[in-house]
């Protein structure tokens, strides 16, 4: 990671710009008197932020734990599919409609039918929403990971009559690695998206989206909005961390 | 310099061809000769050139020899045994005209690569790249990555790691293809050096003439369309010792490139005639 190429305009500009936009929005809600239900104004969301911050905290928790449950799962399964499918081609050949299938299935739509297979009382349903959306970017980009490797080192490794292990472990696997943290990037704000939408079709409540829709419904709107705050915060804490692990596999790589 | 002492069979040569064919069956399409009929011997300690235009099967005989591809018809020998059976025992070290560094490694490990792979212990591969990072000129590069070098640096690296295990064969497929005419010279004077210290038989293909008469004992000139050897010119510009810059301005140096030249491009009282396909 190159850090020091990040000049100091580079940070301060967005930010201006972000308290700028911050301003205008207050200044609106309060000059056009702009309804709470249509948008609240910015202080007011920060003062139900950090005034329920203990209660945003558990929500966040739960929420995020789903996701977290959700990613590990999904990438796992990815990486071992796409890893079977690299070493047999006819299980690449079966799984492309499957995927292609699963691709375009809402997959948050499956919410109601999960629920009662595992009920309305577990947390189960909202994990398995969450692994199915983040395996199919992480199958995908492992896949074409494993199909990175070039051709001279592959014929190096069979120059040093290496094992399949030994190739797997000292070429195959480096090679993927980028790519495969590319899919988890993807794959990590996908997580906390589902896990969160999943929660409005049923199932326990205490996480964010129930607390969003359970603010909304009692006309507590900033409420909710300081929910959706954590929300995004959470989303982004998924997404700059597996951000910074990509960054770190990929130091010594050409950008591929 | 630690080396293998003792040969497999003692009066064995280092490459032995004989015979050897490779067709491509493309599919749907007429088959393509890359080699017929191609003999080749290859003394130990002997450095041969093969040189001729693109297409005429120079790589595919070197990737024959390194078991990378398997003749159609004929038989390699390497000290004696299959190609394949020198390929498992490790009897000799290759360089492609890419360096083939893997990119997460340091220069050091990369260099360690073939030892770890042949479970070589920590301390011995450790004091071998040392010793081959002093040889190549590479000591204050040991803890850089592959991209911090240059492409000459690059290429450096990818010799150290073929001489790793002291082979007695070292087989390099257009090593210095793709660097700038001054680090190539550079280069091949390393090379001789090299090759003097180690002793090492060398395949060298190239399709730079004054590259292949300043590096070789002989000179192979190959023909396309079949891929043929036409002629085997012996050069002598004497030992490592006397292969220094200067050579390149002497008279035996032009001497060894018109023949080479000439060779290839068919000779002046039966080429002409004939109509020979010149590249």
């Amino acid at each position: 990671m190159r850090l020091h190429f990040i000049s100091a305009r580079m940070v301060v500009a967005p930010l201006l710009l972000g308290v700028a936009v911050l301003a205008l929005w207050q200044l609106a809600v309060v000059a056009l008197e702009i309804k709470p239900f249509v948008l609240p104004g910015p202080v007011a969301i920060a003062d139900q932020f950090f005034g329920n911050i203990d209660n945003v905290w558990t929500a966040s928790a739960v929420t995020g734990w789903n996701a977290l449950v959700g990613l590990v799962l999904g990438a796992v399964a990815g990486v071992l599919l796409a890893t079977l499918a690299a070493v047999w081609a006819v299980l690449d050949e079966l799984s492309v409609p499957i995927v292609a299938a699963l691709a375009v299935i809402p997959i948050v739509a499956l919410a109601p039918v999960l629920y009662t297979m595992y009920g309305a009382g577990a947390e189960t349903a909202r994990q398995i929403i969450a692994a199915i959306a983040v395996f199919i970017p992480v199958y995908l980009n492992s896949l074409r990971g494993f199909r990175q490797v070039r051709p001279v080192h592959r014929e190096l490794m069979h120059v040093y009559a290496a094992s399949g292990v030994q190739t797997a472990r000292n070429v195959t696997l480096p090679s993927a690695l980028p790519f495969i943290f590319t899919g988890l990037r993807i794959a990590s704000s996908l997580a906390v998206i589902s896990a969160l939408i999943a929660e409005y079709f049923g199932g326990p409540v205490g996480g964010l989206g129930k607390s969003i829709t359970s603010a909304a419904s009692s006309s507590n709107y900033s409420l909710a909005w300081a929910y959706v705050l954590g929300s995004i915060l959470v989303g982004l804490v998924f997404y700059l961390v597996t951000l910074g692990l990509e960054k770190l596999v990929s130091r010594h790589r050409p950008t591929p | 310099m630690t080396r293998k002492d003792s040969l497999p069979v003692t009066d064995a040569h280092a490459v032995n061809v004989t015979g050897v064919s490779r067709i491509f069956s493309i599919k749907k399409k007429a088959a393509v000769t890359a080699l017929e009929s191609v003999d080749l011997t290859v003394a130990p300690g002997e450095f041969v050139s093969l040189i001729g235009p693109s297409g005429c099967g120079k790589s595919t005989l070197l990737r024959l020899i390194a078991d990378l591809d398997q003749p159609s018809a004929g038989t390699i020998e390497v000290f004696g045994k299959t190609a394949r059976k020198a390929r498992i025992d490790q009897d000799y070290g290759i360089a492609f005209q890419q360096a083939g560094l893997l990119p997460w490694r340091t220069v050091r490990a990369n260099i360690e690569l073939p030892l770890e792979l042949h479970k070589v212990g920590t301390a011995e591969r450790r004091s071998r790249s040392t010793e081959l990072l002093e040889l190549v000129g590479l000591v204050d590069f040991g803890d850089n990555y592959p991209d911090q070098l240059s492409g000459g640096m690059q290429q450096r690296v990818a010799i150290a790691r073929a001489l790793a295990e002291s082979p007695n064969l070292l087989l390099m497929d257009e090593p210095f293809g793709a660097l700038d005419e001054m680090t190539r010279e550079r280069m091949q004077n390393e090379l001789i050096r090299i090759c003097a210290d180690t002793r090492a038989a060398v395949v060298f293909v190239t399709h730079s003439i004054p590259e292949a008469v300043f590096l070789s004992d002989r000179v192979v000139v190959m023909s396309p369309r079949p891929g043929r050897i036409r002629s085997v010119l012996p050069i002598r510009l004497g030992g490592p010792d006397d292969r220094s810059e200067h050579i390149r301005e002497d008279t035996a140096f032009f001497d060894g490139v018109s023949a080479v030249r000439e060779s290839l491009h068919g000779t002046p009282d039966s080429g002409n005639a004939r109509g020979v396909d010149i590249r």
